[in-house]
């Protein structure tokens, strides 16, 4: 039997869709989780990243953080900080946050930098303030680029929290890694089929995002770089 | 620091399992991207569902993936390098597009009037000055590719992931410590050779000064590691 039956038998089997260990309330989790992490990070990384942005500052700090973040393996930050901090809620939010820090603040940075200074020196002209120029301006003009920093940040915090299932977390890694340590494949399979799908849903969701927000001169331009 | 000495045949051999399995995929995917991304640039209309395909592959959790493959490679390489190489690829299509957009059309121009045929335009004028942006690419699939290898581990097939579990199984920070910071010294001399690749390959930008670099940089940064 391949793969997709497996899933599909799974996935549509009446069990998987009720009680404490069904698929809802683990989405429902995994969602919080996200949420949360997701949260965090914005609160960070999103002012940081307009400030600096702005300002025309810190590039070289935000291109190596990029980096720092990439080279940092996620399982490896999880179970360090697993192991360090036991039983504390710290052991997955700070993982988790931190990883959603980068692609954040380097597209919003990136995306305010790419301003054209055209249009923010007309804008000072105009007697705007740079509180202004920054709302008026620069954040509209930015969008697409933010909200792809936003859309990164969200799928890898749903990659991240999957694998945080194996320190514990609840959450849709439940059924991979309860599946694979009872070597039951069926649960694998059908719980790799939810969380492709969530990532699914949230690129679809980011997509219909930026048709909401993203003013419509800029979607042209967006849509070809 | 002693345990990463007394253990230095085992973090040897890790290493060099680890190192095939993220490197392998970046082969792959270079060797993809390149004919891809010239396809998509020549015939224009290909592009947009190229790149759909690409953000998808983008958007699925490795881990996933390798969960998927199981039932058809089985537990082997394969079952890691597969997904990877989806990954590196929708980084690095994206940006050979980028990078051979970036050619100025009078340039291309020229080469037109000098004579150059398609092939030998884009393989001697178009991918040389292509060069930085696809570098930047290559340098976020490569140290994302070198981090996302250990997540196999929750598969047995993780290179220097085996030491995150095995820390964790026998409450051992020790190894968790040696492993990750290994794993990001591996990304960064990865990075820093892809860095040195690249002033090898394109003198006419070291004229330029660093900000040119630092752009390109940004640009490959687009794109960002999921997981």
């Amino acid at each position: 039997m391949s793969y997709f039956s497996i899933a599909w038998q799974w996935l549509t089997s009446a069990q998987q869709w009720h009680g404490g260990d069904g698929i809802p309330v683990r989405l429902a989790q995994h969602l919080q989780f996200t949420g949360i992490a997701l949260g965090i990070a914005v609160i960070i990384a999103l002012p940081a990243g307009l400030a600096m942005g702005h300002l025309r500052r810190g590039g070289f700090a935000v291109v190596t953080l990029a980096n720092f973040g990439r080279a940092l393996p996620t399982l490896g930050l999880l179970v360090l900080i697993f192991v360090l901090t036991p039983g504390s809620p710290a052991s997955w939010l700070v993982p988790l946050a931190f990883l959603a820090i980068p692609p954040i603040l380097v597209n919003t940075y990136e995306g305010v930098l790419g301003v054209d200074a055209d249009l923010t020196d007309a804008a000072r002209g105009m007697g705007m303030t740079e509180w202004q120029i920054l709302r008026k301006v620069e954040i509209p003009v930015a969008m697409p680029l933010i909200l792809l920093g936003l859309r990164i940040s969200a799928i890898q915090v749903v990659a991240t929290a999957t694998i945080a299932a194996y320190i514990g977390l609840g959450g849709l890694g439940r059924y991979i890694i309860d599946g694979l340590a009872r070597d039951e494949y069926n649960v694998v399979a059908g719980g790799a089929a939810v969380i492709v799908l969530l990532a699914l849903a949230i690129q679809g969701l980011f997509t219909l995002l930026r048709w909401l927000i993203v003013p419509v001169g800029l979607r042209r331009q967006a849509q070809t770089s | 620091m002693s345990w990463a000495w007394a253990n230095r045949a085992l973090l040897a051999q890790y290493t060099g399992s680890h190192l095939y399995l993220a490197l392998m995929p970046i082969l792959f995917g270079i060797i993809v991207a390149v004919p891809v991304g010239v396809l998509c640039v020549r015939f224009r209309w290909t592009w947009p569902p190229i790149l759909s395909l690409t953000s998808i592959f983008y958007a699925m959790p490795s881990l996933a993936l390798y969960l998927v493959l199981i039932d058809y490679t089985g537990l082997t390489d394969w079952t890691v390098i597969i997904p990877l190489t989806l990954f590196s690829l929708s980084v690095l299509i994206p940006n050979v597009v980028d990078g051979l957009r970036s050619v100025p059309q009078p340039v291309r121009q020229a080469a037109t009037a000098m004579g150059f045929g398609t092939l030998r335009q884009i393989v001697q004028v178009e991918l040389p000055l292509a060069v930085p942006i696809i570098i930047a690419g290559l340098r976020v699939a490569t140290v994302s590719s070198i981090s996302l290898v250990s997540v196999g581990q929750l598969i047995g097939i993780g290179g220097l992931g085996y030491f995150f579990t095995d820390g964790v199984q026998r409450d051992f920070p020790t190894e968790i410590y040696a492993a990750l910071i290994l794993i990001v010294i591996l990304a960064f001399l990865a990075d820093g050779l892809l860095v040195l690749m690249r002033r090898w390959l394109t003198p006419w930008e070291r004229a330029r000064g660093t900000r040119r670099a630092l752009s390109a940089t940004l640009r490959g940064s687009r794109a960002e590691g999921a997981t």
